[in-house]
């Protein structure tokens, strides 16, 4: 196989990981809305560790998708 | 068209080298510079003649100071106060270099892995030492999770140090990869933007209401992401200042 194609088929396949960071950013304000239903009150105290948590599971699959800018624009 | 990773190249405005390193005075500098400069004018002006009931300027900043108050408060304890002026300068610096940097044309420095790792690198080192300094030998306790099994040592504590050490690197991929792709992406539905609507103006107007929409969101992610950074920061203070506690 070409190197350019390989280049571009294993940047695609690091590109995947984002899947989990949709995933787990879903979970999270999912959760949060259903908690934040149950008790009005207690919702606005946790919006940082909501936005923490947000960021933490964004930043995994970042990771994914920086895999693949250095696969494709650094090697 | 230009490639959407033309918005990050680093050109020289001022050539300077010290023997065979290259210091020059770049662009990126440049808007390190002007968001310094942006946020001493914000901060000094907006407190320059403070009144007990603030002005419009004055509320704003007393808004940034109270965010940042609250948030050493709540995941340092009254240990945290002395490091609070850093924790300040830290997360205005970043948000105003990410608002800034959504400016047409302008340069977004936390784009560049360089810096980000930079400041992640200093606030490593400096917890690490501040830690040390306060805990002694002490401070190494912080590798085994307080009243976990003592056999179960040989397995957590290479865990815990990676975990410790990936720090600085997370900490700053974090905020370059977000920077990044966010401004990559607003540069490829730009180029829908203007590929379809330079042809059609109907069809131009779908993807620039898509644009409108992901600049709010990138609006959004620049302020988040200076907060997590900032809260990220408080919380490895925590862990080194108070231990587990």
């Amino acid at each position: 196989m070409e190197l350019e194609a390989a280049k571009m088929i294993g940047a695609g396949l690091a590109a995947i990981a984002l899947a989990g960071a949709g995933v787990g950013i879903g979970i999270i304000f999912g959760n949060y809305l259903s908690g934040a239903m149950r008790n009005p009150s207690a919702a606005q105290k946790q919006f940082p560790n909501l936005l923490l948590g947000f960021a933490l599971a964004e930043a995994t699959g970042l990771f994914g998708l920086v895999i693949a800018l250095i696969i494709l624009f650094a090697f | 068209m230009a490639s959407p990773l033309k918005q990050f190249t680093i050109e020289p405005i001022l050539d300077l080298n010290i023997g065979e390193t290259d210091i020059s005075f770049t662009n990126s500098s440049l808007w390190m510079v002007i968001t310094a400069l942006v946020l001493i004018i914000f901060v000094a002006v907006g407190t320059r003649r403070s009144s007990i009931v603030p002005g419009r300027w004055q509320s704003a900043v007393e808004y940034f100071y109270q965010v940042v108050a609250d948030m050493v408060r709540d995941n340092v304890g009254s240990g945290g106060r002395p490091y609070f002026p850093f924790i300040f300068a830290l997360f205005m610096f970043i948000l105003f270099g990410n608002l800034l940097g959504l400016i047409p044309g302008s340069f977004t420095f936390t784009s560049h892995l360089a810096v980000t790792f930079a400041m992640a690198a200093f606030i490593f080192i400096g917890v690490t030492l501040i830690g040390i300094f306060t805990h002694g030998l002490k401070f190494f306790s912080l590798f085994f999770p307080h009243g976990a099994p003592i056999v179960s040592a040989p397995v957590l504590i290479p865990i815990e140090i990676i975990s410790y050490f990936s720090r600085p690197i997370s900490l700053s991929v974090r905020l370059f990869a977000n920077m990044t792709v966010g401004h990559v992406l607003l540069k490829v539905i730009g180029g829908g933007v203007v590929a379809l609507g330079s042809f059609y103006i109907l069809p131009g107007i779908v993807p620039f209401m898509a644009l409108v929409a992901i600049t709010i969101l990138e609006v959004m992610i620049a302020v988040i992401q200076a907060y997590v950074f900032a809260i990220l920061t408080c919380i490895y203070l925590n862990d080194a200042l108070n231990l587990h506690h």
